[in-house]
């Protein structure tokens, strides 16, 4: 086997290969997350927490964290200069302004009786 | 660029090629580097492109100022007489259309980023020029696409396709539209995309992003914005697209859904796109207001910086267009809040504007009349931009002329006059040619003046009540409107004027040179036209943008001065020199002592009166 | 090999296919000064156009949420009606994917033609399995009218007389039938939107694997595998959320049909 010449280590070095192990047990981790997904929704936490949202909360959680786990190592994240780090997490960030106004109206619809007429659900 | 380059770069070259160096009318440039329909049509120079884009954003522009004049023409009578009220419907919505999507969105960034992105970073071209093609032709045909539904079948939604309007009761045209529409949206994404890699990582050497011209900060404000804001747009026309064809109900009220939903999802984006159309403008005027008052901007940072903001407040502010829909009166009063917060940066960047201009050296060319003219009708469209913040008032204008008013002050009275100014003031380097400045300068004034007599009219009339998109109105209003419809004309002819001027310079214009303006800035330290890979030597930057010196200015007046002084000596002597040589030996340039001596004299005393 | 670590280590290079300049300047477009920036430029450029994804479906993922919010009980019901196995099992299938996708960009990178080739087409074929998976679901949910706009019955007792029940507990529970098909509707047009990336997604990798086993991304070319790598991953991660937030809005209840 031919070992890394200089010019090769210079294209090499210029991006980031990660090892086959680190792969391997990411992959493992999210297996292991899946299961617990299906696990867990056969639980009703909502009771067993008494907190209504508990189960999506839950669900939403152990997304987040699969998720993660795919961005910063099978997407090479982790490795990455910061301008790539701060693209990434942009969008996370512009979708949270967009959740949060818009849940903002919905939300405080009926805080005024009048206007809760307005929506659709009565909620 | 690795270090040894670098210095020889240094060492053994100007920093930046010096004027002189430069081919007054270069022989080789990126227009006559292949000529024939497909070194067009496949064309990877971004400059070639940025022509493609200029020629059919015209094509829209004019098909969009053909909607208008059908509009301003019924709304001469209040009964609609000119065409049937289902037309009028389907003109402004063709207009609206047609006019943000395929004219104002992709204008100044298509056409004038496009061109001199690249060549002010120094760089032989965007980051991705076969996606630039691709933007171009995604362009094209969601245009072609867009304009058949338009003509053809006739879509009568207003250009903001509200539901549930736009799939229970419109025709099924609005689906094809659509299509139309999400194209150029793609074509938007790739565009700001392209400019934002290639801002990051295309910069020539010592290009920091403190030295880089307020033009590519606003740009790429823009461009973050086109990322980050049409996709949602995308998302909410698959939503009208999916209801209308497969009739399920996502915004119907019947069927539980929630037509505010809808509006929430489109101003995400279409709020946001608004500062797409401006910040472009704002990119322009910061290059305009620094060459034409031979100062430095007032307040770089801030002005850089406030393009940032705009970019990041305007995506939080959209709800300002929904006081009136249902929405929650608390997020009435957030949007509201901070509607007014928006204005900040931009009234920063309009103070910079202003204080850039005082003490400067102002010459009125045709891009300072321009100029001129962004600053005073942003600042009227912004703060009536100001006074729709306010919940208050905008409950008795909103959905009337007033808001019209508004946003044709700052889409038309401030971009458009932006464009236009960036076109004249480009011009040369695109095209190696001056136009004629008298022509543009009328160009500019008319534009001014028609455009006032258009507009200002509605802001009373919306003030007064006349509600926006009505065919047929109250006869009180009549007055006013023939008034705004008389002003169009006006504003036509300064829309026309620069189309007929300007092509009439590429047969019959003086030539330019490489910086006909002295202008800072690396677009103007190549030739005009410029080579296909913008520059022969890659510039190396060590100082600030907008080196702006009147005294400077001063020395290279007399320079020419005294080179057009000694140019004509040379022809005196050599006209002599043949008079008195009989023998055809005439010596041409003179290089006797007796010469030399002369022209010693003549340079003394030119340097005395330094 | 080199040892397990989670810093940067350099593998050994196997003799790339076919021999070329290792520096790979003849890759370096005409614009870029040196490989180091166009590499950056790439990807880059990919993440910002991911950035474009995640904002279109994060705008669809705020109307299923504003609606979800609305109607919380219908939308349980309406998860009820689609197959939890089969999620899970496509979840599974999904993410054993993305292993595959990182592995071939690995062997792009340390130049080895067959490992790629393999991946890639291991990637190929847990792709159509989704695909084929999630043709069964829909094409049961289309048997039993479960398919707003196109087939929409479930709840019409002329049509599933064996529905009557249901029907009835929907009206005691005060649930509205068009409420559960809005979870529908959302329930099709966004696996759907997934599905066509995915698609879109194949097909990429289909030219990647063909272009692959000429030994194009062997002589230091890799870099379209890794961009192609980021896109395959998001659509991952799409699915990573879409899956409770469609398929576990009620929970599993075992003992049920699993397709």
């Amino acid at each position: 086997m031919q070992t890394a010449h200089e010019s090769d280590l210079e294209v090499i070095e210029s991006h980031h290969i990660i090892p086959v192990g680190v792969y391997m047990k990411v992959f493992g981790a999210l297996m292991v997350l899946l299961v617990v997904t299906v696990l867990a929704a056969m639980e009703d936490f909502s009771v067993r927490l008494h907190w209504g949202p508990a189960n999506i909360v839950i669900a939403m959680a152990i997304a987040i964290v699969k998720a993660a786990l795919v961005i910063l190592f099978f997407m090479h994240v982790r490795y990455s200069s910061r301008l790539t780090q701060f693209f990434a997490a942009i969008a996370f960030l512009f979708l949270g302004v967009m959740f949060f106004f818009t849940f903002g109206d919905y939300m405080s619809r009926n805080w005024i009786p009048q206007v809760s007429a307005f929506n659709i659900t009565g909620r | 660029m690795n270090t040894a380059a670098i210095e020889a770069e240094v060492n053994h070259v100007p920093q930046t090629a010096s004027i002189g160096e430069l081919e007054f009318e270069p022989r080789n440039h990126y227009l006559n580097n292949g000529y024939g329909w497909k070194s067009w049509l496949f064309t990877l120079d971004h400059k070639r492109i940025a022509i493609l884009y200029m020629v059919s954003i015209t094509v829209f522009f004019f098909l969009g100022g053909l909607a208008a004049l059908m509009i301003r023409l019924n709304l001469l009578t209040p009964y609609s007489h000119f065409i049937k009220p289902e037309t009028y419907n389907r003109m402004f919505t063709m207009h609206g259309v047609v006019m943000v999507f395929f004219f104002l969105v992709p204008a100044i960034p298509a056409t004038l980023g496009n061109f001199v992105l690249p060549l002010m970073l120094g760089a032989k071209d965007l980051a991705f020029p076969r996606l630039n093609l691709l933007s171009w032709y995604l362009y094209i045909i969601g245009g072609i696409i867009c304009l058949y539904a338009l003509t053809m079948g006739g879509v009568d939604t207003g250009w903001t396709f509200y539901e549930p309007y736009s799939s229970m009761f419109s025709n099924g045209y609005v689906v094809i539209a659509i299509v139309g529409v999400f194209l150029a949206g793609f074509s938007s994404i790739l565009t700001g995309l392209n400019f934002i890699i290639t801002t990051h990582k295309m910069r020539a050497p010592g290009l920091t992003w403190f030295r880089l011209p307020i033009f590519v900060w606003s740009m790429y404000a823009t461009s973050v914005i086109q990322v980050l804001g049409t996709p949602v747009l995308a998302i909410s026309l698959l939503l009208v697209a999916i209801e209308t064809l497969l009739k399920v109900g996502i915004f119907d009220p019947k069927m539980g859904g929630d037509p505010i939903l809808f509006q929430h999802l489109f101003w995400f984006y279409s709020h946001p796109a608004v500062y797409i159309m401006v910040l472009p403008g704002m990119a322009v005027i910061s290059e305009l207001v620094t060459c034409f008052a031979r100062k430095p901007i007032f307040g770089y940072r801030f002005v850089a910086f406030s393009s940032i903001a705009i970019a990041v407040i305007s995506f939080l502010v959209w709800g300002h267009h929904m006081f009136t829909s249902g929405q929650s009166a608390y997020a009435g009063l957030m949007f509201s809040f901070l509607s007014f917060a928006v204005g900040i940066p931009s009234a920063i960047k309009v103070f910079n504007w202003t204080a850039t201009l005082y003490k400067g050296s102002i010459r009125l060319d045709a891009p300072m009349l321009y100029t001129l003219g962004f600053l005073g009708l942003f600042l009227v469209g912004g703060l009536t931009g100001i006074y729709l913040a306010c919940i208050a008032v905008d409950v008795h204008v909103t959905d009337t002329y007033f808001v019209i008013a508004h946003f044709h002050y700052i889409m038309v009275g401030a971009s458009v006059s932006a464009f236009l100014g960036g076109i004249h003031f480009w011009w040369p380097k695109m095209t190696g040619k001056m136009y004629n400045e008298g022509a543009a300068r009328i160009a500019a004034m008319l534009l001014f003046i028609g455009f006032n007599l258009t507009f200002f009219p509605q802001f009373i009339l919306g003030y007064q009540g006349m509600p926006r998109r009505y065919a047929i109105y109250a006869p009180e209003f009549q007055t006013l409107n023939i008034l705004s419809t008389a002003g169009a004309t006006i504003l036509a002819l300064g829309y026309l004027l620069p189309f007929f001027y300007l092509l009439w310079s590429l047969k019959h214009g003086k030539s330019a040179g490489p910086n006909p303006w002295r202008a800072t800035g690396l677009e103007w330290q190549t030739t005009s036209p410029p080579p296909t890979f913008n520059f022969d030597v890659v510039p190396v930057v060590r100082i600030g943008p907008y080196a702006y010196n009147p005294a400077a200015d001063e020395l290279e007046d007399k320079r020419i001065e005294f080179e057009e002084a000694r140019q004509k000596y040379e022809d005196n002597r050599e006209q002599m020199n043949g008079a008195k040589d009989h023998n055809g030996n005439g010596n041409g340039n003179g290089h006797g002592a007796a010469d030399r001596q002369d022209s010693q004299a003549l340079h003394e005393e030119t340097e005395r009166d330094r | 090999m080199t040892a397990e670590s989670n810093t940067l280590t350099v593998d050994k290079v196997p003799a790339s296919d076919p021999p070329s300049d290792s520096s790979g300047q003849h890759l370096l477009h005409h614009h870029f000064d040196d490989m180091a920036q166009q590499r950056e430029c790439n990807t880059l450029m990919m993440w910002a156009f991911l950035v474009t994804e995640i904002m279109m479906f994060g705008g669809l993922f705020c109307a299923y949420a504003v609606y979800r919010w609305s109607y919380p009980h219908a939308f349980a019901i309406g998860s009820h009606h689609i197959k939890w196995f089969m999620g899970s099992l496509n979840t599974g299938v999904l993410l054993v994917s993305s292993l595959t996708m990182a592995m071939a960009v690995h062997s792009a990178a340390l130049r080895n033609k067959k490992r790629l080739v393999t991946y890639l087409a291991l990637t190929l074929v847990l792709g159509w399995a989704f695909i084929g998976i999630k043709g069964i679901e829909w094409t049961q949910d289309y048997h039993e009218g479960l398919m707003p706009g196109i087939a929409w019955n479930y709840y019409d007792t002329t049509v599933h007389p064996h529905h009557t029940e249901e029907v009835q507990k929907l009206a005691d529970a005060g649930v509205s039938p068009n409420a559960v098909k809005m979870f529908m509707v959302f329930y099709f047009f966004m696996t759907g939107l997934h599905g066509i990336h995915m698609i879109i997604g194949l097909t990429l990798v289909t030219i990647l694997l063909v272009m692959a086993s000429r030994g194009k991304f062997t002589n230091g070319n890799d870099q379209p595998v890794e961009i192609s790598g980021l896109y395959w991953h998001l659509i991952d991660i799409i699915w990573i959320f879409l899956f409770p937030l469609l398929y576990l809005v009620s929970g599993i209840k075992l003992g049920g049909p699993l397709w």
